[in-house]
């Protein structure tokens, strides 16, 4: 299954620029685990060091949450998107 | 104390509007989806906005310009130079003035016939719901993970929709939170990032219209929400990448183990924001990492000396090109593979904007050996500063 991994702006710097990245996997957790395996700076922007993902980092399966599906279990088909939507705030200095 | 103007008292609701309002809102009036009805649904409507930023200029501009009878703004920031590029509520000769200050003129020059408070103020969790309670809809156009928690929880406390939109660089999300069958910001993310994990806009940067283009999304789903008109964007995360000019719609469902808006919810009350974001109290935050430091005049006085230090500059080529210290360019990214460039033997001063990237530069090559090493401390902004204003700030 050939899936295409959509990267978001904020994390780009670590995906060597890029904005997606396709991979053969059968379920989301593959496909994260070729983004990581590609590109491993990635890894700690989207995995805590016991291996869960970030809980202010949503993946979805082309329109929905993975939370509401079968998580990083969850199987794709041909085609689909995976998104990496992080909290952004926009704006001027956290302060 | 901060300065805030007067809100009258609560008027009763119009029932009409006068010649002049119907000329002037004759366009909308002349649409069957709004006419009389709707537009005296936005006379009525009390909108607060919080933030008069990127986000709050085309909002304020919008909803004033449609009659949002009651508009209130709260930011407690003054117009900097550097706002400028994307905050468009404001002009040259508003900087260094408060912005709701600056923001109400603009607005009341647009729209003299609503009423427009300000309240020049920091949100906070012992002022939040206080100032939301009066008002129908909240819209979110702030700038920071600790004030959007905020924001949101206050609007779920008190039952108001939250018209959230944010923005990097060139993406940007919409959406409405808190309406009491949708989701609500922790719906969404239930934690906030590490402070330092997402970079600002001053370290990210970001295209001035970006924040025209969702502020002006966020003001259409408040007027709709006002008029009661199509569908909104509550349970839909609208997302917009402007360079690939592309929109994109996600589900949001609602959590229903929301600790904020689920069916058991744990939180009752408004906590420190700043503490559940790990930004501690009001000062600027430290350095994430301790490294050694040399301040820009002694690292001035050094080369004056004739000492021999190795400038390592970290930042990208295209800041470069804007102004530089003739160091050896490596950007931070890069510095893992092109670790091989430097001498150990040689003292290094890695330097970057504001010192933070070079912190990281400079823990990193300790980890990897070197001893040699230091940061300067606020980077070339602080020897612009302190050493040679000739090497512009940006």
């Amino acid at each position: 299954m050939s899936v295409k991994v959509m990267i978001p702006t904020p994390l780009r710097a670590y995906a060597g620029k890029r904005d997606s990245a396709e991979f053969s996997a059968a379920t989301v957790g593959e496909a994260l685990s070729g983004l990581t395996s590609q590109f491993q700076e990635l890894r700690k922007h989207l995995y805590t060091e016991d291996g869960k993902l970030r809980a202010f980092v949503n993946v979805y399966l082309n329109d929905e949450d993975i939370r509401y599906l079968a998580k990083e279990n969850t199987p794709t088909k041909d085609g689909d998107t995976i998104s990496i939507i992080p909290s952004i705030a926009g704006g001027s200095f956290a302060r | 104390m901060a300065t805030t103007t007067q809100p009258q008292t609560d008027r009763k609701p119009a029932t009409s509007l006068s010649n002049e309002e119907i000329l002037r809102y004759s366009r909308h009036l002349i649409m069957p989806e709004v006419g009389m009805e709707g537009q005296l649904k936005l006379k009525n409507a009390k909108v607060l906005l919080i933030g008069t930023g990127g986000l709050g200029a085309p909002l304020g501009l919008y909803l004033a310009a449609a009659g949002v009878g009651r508009l209130a703004l709260v930011d407690f920031d003054v117009v900097d130079f550097t706002n400028l590029q994307r905050q468009v509520t404001f002009g040259s000769d508003d900087v260094g003035k408060p912005k709701t200050e600056a923001a109400r003129a603009r607005l009341h020059n647009l729209n003299p016939e609503i009423q427009i408070d300000t309240f020049e103020t920091k949100l906070t969790s012992d002022n939040a719901l206080r100032l939301f309670k009066d008002f129908d809809v909240i819209v979110d156009g702030t700038d920071n993970f600790p004030t959007r928690y905020l924001v949101n929880d206050a609007s779920v406390l008190l039952g108001k929709p939250n018209v959230y939109g944010s923005i990097f660089r060139f993406e940007g999300q919409a959406t409405v939170f808190g309406m009491p069958e949708g989701p609500c910001y922790r719906c969404l993310y239930p934690e906030p990032p590490p402070p330092g994990l997402v970079p600002s806009c001053a370290e990210g940067g970001v295209l001035g219209v970006l924040p025209g283009i969702v502020g002006s999304i966020q003001a259409m789903e408040t007027i709709k929400l006002i008029l009661g008109a199509g569908e909104n964007l509550v349970g839909r995360l609208l997302l917009f990448d402007a360079l690939g000019m592309k929109f994109r719609e996600l589900k949001l469902r609602k959590n229903p183990n929301c600790p904020m808006c689920g069916e058991h919810r744990s939180i009752h009350k408004l906590i420190d924001y700043y503490e559940f974001c790990g930004v501690r109290g009001e000062e600027a935050p430290g350095p994430e990492v301790q490294v050694p430091e040399i301040t820009p005049r002694e690292l001035k006085s050094r080369l004056d000396r004739g000492d021999d230090l190795f400038i390592l500059d970290v930042r990208e080529p295209h800041e470069f090109q804007i102004c530089n210290l003739h160091g050896h360019l490596i950007p931070l990214g890069e510095l893992p593979r092109r670790v091989h460039e430097l001498d150990s033997s040689r003292e290094i001063v890695a330097h970057c904007r504001s010192g933070k990237r070079s912190a990281e530069a400079v823990d990193f090559l300790r980890k990897a050996g070197f001893r040699k090493i230091q940061n300067l401390r606020g980077g070339i902004l602080a020897w612009s500063d302190d050493v040679d204003p000739r090497v512009p700030k940006y």
